[in-house]
């Protein structure tokens, strides 16, 4: 985390027999648009028939040395910062599902579709630990990278926690993406649930974010100050969602209030 | 005879899509939906609880066998007495708009009301409620099918003539006080839209 981005490769997988080539248009558009956004160039790419349809880049970027943050290095006392709201994987599985309003999938697409730019950029004007994205293995997954192998706990406030709208209501009725049942088994035996939290709650938790925000840890002051400053600069769902204590080693506790 | 959903070799919603469509259509009392992965067997199941049904998972080879018991849950608690002895349930409509707020919209959820309504033992309108019962009424027609499957409909003398509306009505008979104050009495239960 930190560095900034200078060129981008398209790389895409487009079924061109059977699906209209302006939907890879389309995507191409959007991709050009934010590599633009983040301050980098296109400068080519890859492409491949295939029966699925696949888009990504690959980045070239630049950081100082001495400037790289990464998942480790969270401190006792250090306040857990959540940048973007969670349950995308949710609410993806109820758009396939064709149970979603256009409101939600309004709004879900814009939220998976902003960048990490401003807060990545914010975070480094008040310094920061640790910083980690939270992408495929949910924020209890990639919160426990933070303290794997140390000595540390993590306390994670769910009453905290910016959750997408109607995401809580999608996860009761069973429109749950198999990688949050993954996650959960994967990272289940380290994390201590609030017995009085509702099990859906804890799917959220675990759910698997496309483009989700980033989890920072940093000393209390600093958090509030970031916060501040994040929420002045538009971001408005970050939040302080937890703690890094000295305690309870390896593990996160779940509680339902602080 | 059993319902069977079999969803063999889809993946997640599909699955809950499928109990879901089943759910609303089949008449049977218990619905079979077969999925072969732990994951849509948790949220098939989370899915049919959801809507208060009861599931029982048989588990056969590595496939799951979900027997759903569709909406004995809800009815053991609070349905199957009144259901039993017929439900005298009066509707009591006190104005020709639903909910207090803006008119227009009350109107169409007044509309959308008598088009969802489709048991009842009584309707009684009273106040600017007995303009639903007239010439030119919207949900004219709905009423008038509520009526022909037995349902009594009763529109207060006064609030016609108050509002000169007598002539017009179209629907049902006119009611008293008298008659109004019983029906609410008696119902088992009083419902306002």
């Amino acid at each position: 985390m930190g560095g900034r981005p200078l060129t981008a490769m398209n790389i895409v997988c487009f079924p061109v027999k059977t699906m209209d080539i302006s939907i890879l248009r389309d995507i191409l558009k959007g991709g050009i648009d934010k590599i633009r956004e983040a301050g980098a160039i296109l400068i080519g790419g890859h492409s491949v028939e295939d029966s699925e349809l696949k888009y990504g880049l690959s980045v070239t970027g630049t950081i100082h040395p001495s400037k790289v943050m990464t998942n480790t290095g969270a401190e006792p006392g250090d306040k857990l910062i959540l940048t973007k709201p969670l349950g995308t994987g949710i609410i993806n599985t109820a758009i396939k599902g064709g149970m979603a309003t256009e409101e939600t999938i309004d709004l879900v697409s814009r939220c998976m579709a902003s960048l990490n730019k401003t807060a990545s950029e914010v975070m480094q004007e008040v310094g920061a630990n640790a910083c980690t994205d939270i992408t495929g293995f949910g924020l209890l997954g990639h919160a426990f990278e933070m303290i794997d192998k140390t000595n540390k706990g993590i306390i994670i406030y769910a009453s905290k926690v910016p959750v997408l709208p109607e995401a809580i209501n999608f996860a009761e009725i069973g429109l749950v993406p198999g990688g949050t049942y993954r996650n959960r088994e994967f990272r289940g035996k380290k994390v201590e649930l609030d017995p009085r939290l509702s099990p859906y709650i804890a799917d959220v938790l675990f759910d698997p974010q496309t483009s989700g925000g980033l989890l920072i840890a940093l000393p209390g002051e600093k958090a509030l100050k970031l916060v501040k400053r994040l929420n002045e600069r538009g971001i408005a769902e970050a939040a302080i969602i937890g703690d890094v204590i000295d305690d309870n080693k390896e593990r996160i506790q779940v509680k339902q209030d602080d | 005879m059993a319902n069977i959903i079999d969803t063999r070799g889809l993946s997640c919603p599909q699955p809950v899509i499928n109990t879901k469509k089943a759910l609303n259509e089949t008449k049977e009392e218990i619905l079979t939906v077969i999925v072969d992965n732990v994951v849509s067997r948790d949220n098939v199941r989370r899915f049919a609880e959801s809507q208060g049904c009861k599931v029982k998972v048989e588990e056969k080879k590595g496939e799951y066998f979900l027997n759903i018991e569709k909406g004995l849950a809800i009815k053991d608690e609070s349905k199957s007495k009144e259901t039993e002895k017929v439900d005298n349930i009066v509707f009591y409509i006190k104005s020709d708009i639903m909910g207090v707020g803006d008119e227009k919209l009350g109107r169409v959820l007044m509309k959308a009301f008598f088009k969802t309504l489709v048991e009842s033992k009584k309707l009684i309108f009273v106040n600017s409620g007995v303009k639903l019962t007239i010439e030119g009424s919207e949900v004219l027609e709905e009423i008038k099918e509520l009526e022909k499957r037995g349902v009594e409909v009763l529109s207060c003398g006064t609030c016609l003539d108050y509002y000169n509306l007598k002539e017009k009505l179209r629907v049902g008979v006119i009611s008293n006080m008298y008659d109004i104050v019983n029906s609410l009495m008696e119902a088992d239960k009083v419902i306002s839209p």
